[in-house]
C-alpha cells in the first residue's frame, strides 16, 4: 500500500472571522497518510482555526483543503469523517462510557453484534476495559481523556484530529498520556493532527510539526530539525531554550560570516537568513552548545560574569554577563568537574560558530 | 469487627464528637441567628395564614355555637318524625338570646347556605316569637309559618350541629350531602366549578406547552449566540417582565379587541371581513394569548440558564462522530436541557393554575379560572369559608403535580441556574 503523501491538503488557505484580520494567510500543507502532524504556536496564532476548517466547524474565507483528494469545503462536519478529541473531553455527560463510544458507531447504523465488538475493542486499547457501565462524570480526568480518544476512534476515521487534549491534566498525567497516544497512533497507523501550545508535548509525539504563529507556518519539519535548525528568529525562541545576541553581518561567506554585536565584539556564526555584509540579524545559540572551560577547539571563546546560579538536580543554570548580554543561559551537567561554578567568577565560554545561527533580526 | 466502637478521644481526653460539638455549636447558632429573621417573616406570613385557612375551609362552629341547646337537645332525636316538644323550647330560646345580642341575621344566612328558604320563616319567627307564651312551642312555631312543620327543616338545622364540615370541599367539587347523609352530585345545570377546574387545567397546561414551543428556540439562541447580540436579545425578554402585569394585560387588551390593533391589521390585509370581525379577547384566546406572553420569561430563564452550561463543544463532538445535526440535538443537547425543561414547566405550570389578573381582565366568560372564582367569593358573596376550600384544593393540586413531577423526573434534576 503506497502512503498518499498529500492525504490532507491544505492549499492557499485564508481565514477571516471579522473581515479586516486574517487569522490564517496563505496556508499551504501537506500531511502524510498514517503521520503524526503537530500544530504548535503561541495562542492566537491560528492553529485552532486551522483544526476546525478540517473539521468543519469553520469555513475557509478563501482556499481549499483536500481530504484524499476531494476538496471538502462543502462537506459537512459530520459526513467527514474526521474524529476529533476536544480539550475538554466533550464526553457525552448523560451516556455511559459504553453508549458514548456507541455514539458514533449507532449513528452509522451499524448492528449491534459489530457495535459490541469495536466497542470492546477501543476501551481495551486505552486500557479501559469493565469500565463500560461508568458515567463520564464518575472517571478521572484521564480516564475521561482516554474514553474521548476511545470514542474519537471507534469509527475507524481516516483522520483524528485532536485539539490540546491534554492541556487539562496534570503534569505526570500529561506525559503518560503523550506516550499512550503515541503507542495507539503507531499501533493503528491513523493520520493524526494534533494541536498544542506545549513544545514539549509536539517535541515527544510527532513526526512533523508545524509551527505557527500570526496566521502562517514558520517552520514545518521534524522535531529533530525544528529544535536543532530553526529557520527563524521565532521558532528559534519558541522552540526550547535560546541565547541571543543582536547585531549586525560584518564579513559574510558562503557558510560562515561574522557578527559585530552592539558592544563592539565580533563572533562568527552560521548564515542561515542573512544575505550580505551590513544585514542587521539575531544569533541564536542553544544553552547545551556552550561549553565551559573546554579543552576543544572551538571557534568562539569569550569571557564571562557568573550573575546567578540555579540548582536543576540534573544539571545546573548558569547565567552569564557574556558580551553585553546578561541574559546568556548556559546547562552545566552536575559532575564533579564543574565544583568552581561560583557566583561571580570569571569562567570561559566557547562554541562552535556552526552551531551560532545568524537568524532574521527580531 | 466488635459490636461497641472505640470512643475517639482528643489529646486533653475529651470524647471527639462532644468536642466536635462545642466547636461547631457558636457557628450553628449564628447560622440559625442569620435565617431566624425569614423564618419569623415565613411564620408570620405563610405557614400561619395557610393554617388558619385550612381552619377556616372545614370551620362550622358559627352555628354550633349560636344554637348550642338546641343542637344539645336533638342529639336524642332520631330524626325520623319531627322533634319532641324540648327542641322546639330549646330553640326558641337559643333563638331568643340571638335576637336580644341581634345576631339572628347571621344565623339566618347560615342556615340559608344550607337550606333555602330559611330566611323568610326565621324573620317572621322574631317578629311572632314576640307574643309566644310560655309552654308547648312546638305547637306555636309549627304554627308561624308551614315549613316550621316540614321535618326537612329541621334536619337541615341538625346537619349543621358538627363543628367541622367538609361540605365547602364538596361543594367545590360540586357534590353535597343530602339529607340522608350520602355525597351525591348537585344537578347538572348547577355544575360549574367542574367545569372551572378542568378549564384551568387545559388553559394550564396548554400555556406551559405554548411557553415551552416558544422559549426553546429563544433560551438556545441566548445561550449561543455572541454577547453582543444575546445581551439585546436577553433585554427584549426582561423588557416585559420588568412592566407591571397590569400594563402588559392592558395592552393586549389593546391589540385583541375588536377594534383593536390586530383586528385592524386583519381587516387591512384582507385576512378577514371588516364586518367580521373575530372575538379574540373575552374568551380563552384572549387567555390563552396573554398568559403566554406574560408567563413567557419564567419558561427562558431556566432553560437559558441550563443551555448556558452545555459546552457547544459536545455538539461539536456528536457532529464530528457522524450525528447529523437533528441527531446530534435529540441525542445529545435535548436530553442536557431536561433539568431546564422541567423546571420551566413546573414554573409556568403551577403560576398558570393560580392566574388571577390576566383571565379576569381579558378572559371574560369562557376565560376565567378557578382564582377568580375563589376572588369571586372573597369579594362578592363573602363566602371565605368556601373560597378557603377551593384555595386549599388548588394547593393541594399543585402539591399534587409537584410530586407526580418529583416521582417521573426527580426534584433534584431541577435546575433553575
Amino acid at each position: 500500500m503506497s502512503k498518499n503523501s498529500e492525504f490532507v491538503k491544505f492549499d492557499k488557505v485564508d481565514k477571516s472571522y471579522d473581515g479586516k484580520v486574517l487569522v490564517v494567510k496563505d496556508l499551504n500543507l501537506d500531511i502524510a497518510e498514517g503521520e503524526f502532524i503537530t500544530m504548535l504556536g503561541p495562542s492566537g496564532s491560528g492553529k485552532t482555526t486551522c483544526l476546525m476548517m478540517l473539521a468543519g466547524f469553520e469555513t475557509p474565507t478563501n482556499g481549499e483543503i483536500f481530504l484524499d483528494k476531494n476538496p471538502i469545503s462543502n462537506i459537512p462536519p459530520h459526513k467527514r469523517g474526521i474524529g476529533m478529541v476536544f480539550q475538554n473531553y466533550a464526553l457525552f455527560p448523560h451516556m455511559t462510557v459504553y453508549e458514548n463510544l456507541a455514539f458514533p458507531l449507532r449513528v452509522r447504523k451499524i448492528n449491534k453484534d459489530d457495535i459490541e465488538k469495536k466497542v470492546d475493542k477501543a476501551l481495551s486499547m486505552v486500557s479501559l476495559s469493565g469500565f463500560e457501565n461508568r458515567m463520564p462524570g464518575q472517571l478521572s480526568g484521564g480516564q475521561q481523556q482516554r474514553v474521548a480518544v476511545a470514542r474519537a476512534l471507534v469509527f475507524d476515521p481516516q483522520v483524528v484530529l485532536m485539539d490540546e487534549p491534554l492541556g487539562a491534566l496534570d503534569k505526570n498525567l500529561r506525559e503518560s498520556m503523550q506516550y499512550e497516544i503515541k503507542h495507539i497512533h503507531e499501533s493503528i497507523g491513523v493520520t493524526v493532527v494534533y494541536v498544542t501550545h506545549d513544545q514539549g508535548e509536539a517535541l515527544t509525539m510527532s513526526n512533523r510539526i508545524a509551527v505557527f504563529n500570526d496566521g502562517k507556518v514558520q517552520q514545518l519539519s521534524s522535531p529533530d530539525k525544528l529544535y536543532e535548525e530553526p529557520v527563524n528568529s521565532f521558532v528559534a525562541e519558541f522552540i526550547g531554550e535560546n541565547n541571543t545576541f543582536a547585531g549586525e553581518v560584518t564579513n559574510f561567506q558562503k557558510d560562515q560570516c561574522k557578527v559585530k554585536l552592539l558592544n563592539g565584539s565580533e563572533i562568527i556564526a552560521n548564515p542561515i537568513s542573512v544575505k550580505s555584509n551590513g544585514d542587521k540579524t539575531t544569533v541564536s545559540l542553544r544553552p547545551e552548545r556552550a561549553l565551559i572551560n573546554t579543552e576543544n577547539k572551538m571557534d568562539n571563546n569569550f569571557k564571562g560574569k557568573i550573575e546567578e546560579v540555579i540548582y536543576h538536580g540534573d544539571h545546573t543554570r548558569v547565567r552569564i554577563d557574556l558580551l553585553g548580554n546578561k541574559e546568556f543561559i548556559l546547562k552545566v551537567p552536575n559532575s564533579s568537574a564543574n565544583m568552581d561554578i561560583k557566583m561571580g567568577n570569571q569562567i570561559n565560554v566557547s562554541w562552535n560558530s556552526y552551531d551560532a545561527r545568524a537568524l532574521d533580526p527580531k | 469487627m466488635s459490636s461497641e466502637t472505640k470512643q475517639i478521644l482528643t489529646t486533653d481526653g475529651i470524647p471527639l464528637e462532644a468536642s466536635l460539638k462545642k466547636a461547631e455549636r457558636k457557628n450553628k447558632i449564628k447560622a440559625f441567628l442569620l435565617v431566624a429573621p425569614l423564618l419569623l417573616f415565613l411564620l408570620i406570613t405563610y405557614i400561619f395564614p395557610i393554617g388558619d385557612m385550612l381552619m377556616r375551609s372545614v370551620d362550622d362552629k358559627m352555628v354550633t355555637e349560636m344554637l348550642p341547646k338546641t343542637f344539645k337537645s336533638m342529639e336524642k332525636w332520631n330524626g325520623n318524625e319531627m322533634p319532641p316538644e324540648e327542641v322546639f323550647k330549646s330553640f326558641y330560646l337559643d333563638f331568643q338570646k340571638l335576637v336580644e345580642e341581634k345576631r339572628d341575621g347571621k344565623l339566618s344566612t347560615q342556615l340559608n347556605y344550607t337550606k333555602n328558604g330559611f330566611k323568610s320563616i326565621l324573620k317572621k319567627l322574631r317578629r311572632k316569637a314576640k307574643n309566644f307564651e310560655e309552654g308547648n312551642y312546638k305547637e306555636q312555631i309549627m304554627a308561624v309559618h308551614k315549613r316550621w312543620a316540614d321535618i326537612e327543616y329541621w334536619l337541615a338545622i341538625k346537619r349543621r350541629a358538627p363543628a367541622y364540615t367538609s361540605s365547602k370541599y364538596l361543594k367545590g367539587i360540586d357534590m353535597y350531602k343530602n339529607e340522608e347523609g350520602k355525597i351525591v352530585n348537585v344537578e347538572e345545570d348547577r355544575r360549574i366549578h367542574r367545569i372551572l377546574w378542568l378549564r384551568t387545567l387545559e388553559i394550564a397546561f396548554f400555556v406551559t406547552l405554548l411557553c415551552f414551543l416558544m422559549a426553546y428556540p429563544i433560551a438556545h439562541l441566548l445561550a449561543t449566540l455572541p454577547m453582543k447580540y444575546s445581551n439585546l436579545l436577553m433585554i427584549c425578554v426582561l423588557l416585559p417582565f420588568w412592566t407591571s402585569l397590569l400594563v402588559r394585560t392592558a395592552s393586549w387588551m389593546i391589540l385583541l379587541q375588536q377594534q383593536g390593533v390586530v383586528n385592524d391589521f386583519f381587516v387591512m390585509i384582507g385576512l378577514v371581513a371588516d364586518d367580521n370581525r373575530p372575538e379574540m379577547m373575552y374568551n380563552k384566546t384572549g387567555t390563552y394569548v396573554a398568559m403566554t406572553q406574560i408567563l413567557l420569561p419564567f419558561m427562558v430563564l431556566p432553560l437559558y440558564s441550563v443551555m448556558k452550561t452545555i459546552s457547544p463543544s459536545l455538539m461539536r463532538a456528536g457532529k464530528s462522530l457522524g450525528g447529523t445535526p437533528f441527531v446530534t440535538f435529540w441525542k445529545v443537547y435535548f436530553p442536557l436541557t431536561i433539568p431546564g425543561i422541567g423546571a420551566g414547566c413546573l414554573l409556568v405550570f403551577i403560576l398558570a393554575i393560580g392566574y388571577y389578573i390576566t383571565p379576569a381582565l381579558v378572559g371574560g366568560a369562557s376565560g376565567t379560572l378557578i382564582s377568580n372564582q375563589i376572588a369571586f367569593h372573597m369579594k362578592s358573596t363573602l363566602d371565605w369559608s368556601f373560597a378557603s376550600a377551593m384555595g386549599l384544593m388548588l394547593l393541594a393540586g399543585v402539591l399534587a403535580i409537584y410530586w407526580i413531577y418529583n416521582k417521573l423526573v426527580g426534584i433534584d434534576n431541577i435546575k433553575l441556574g
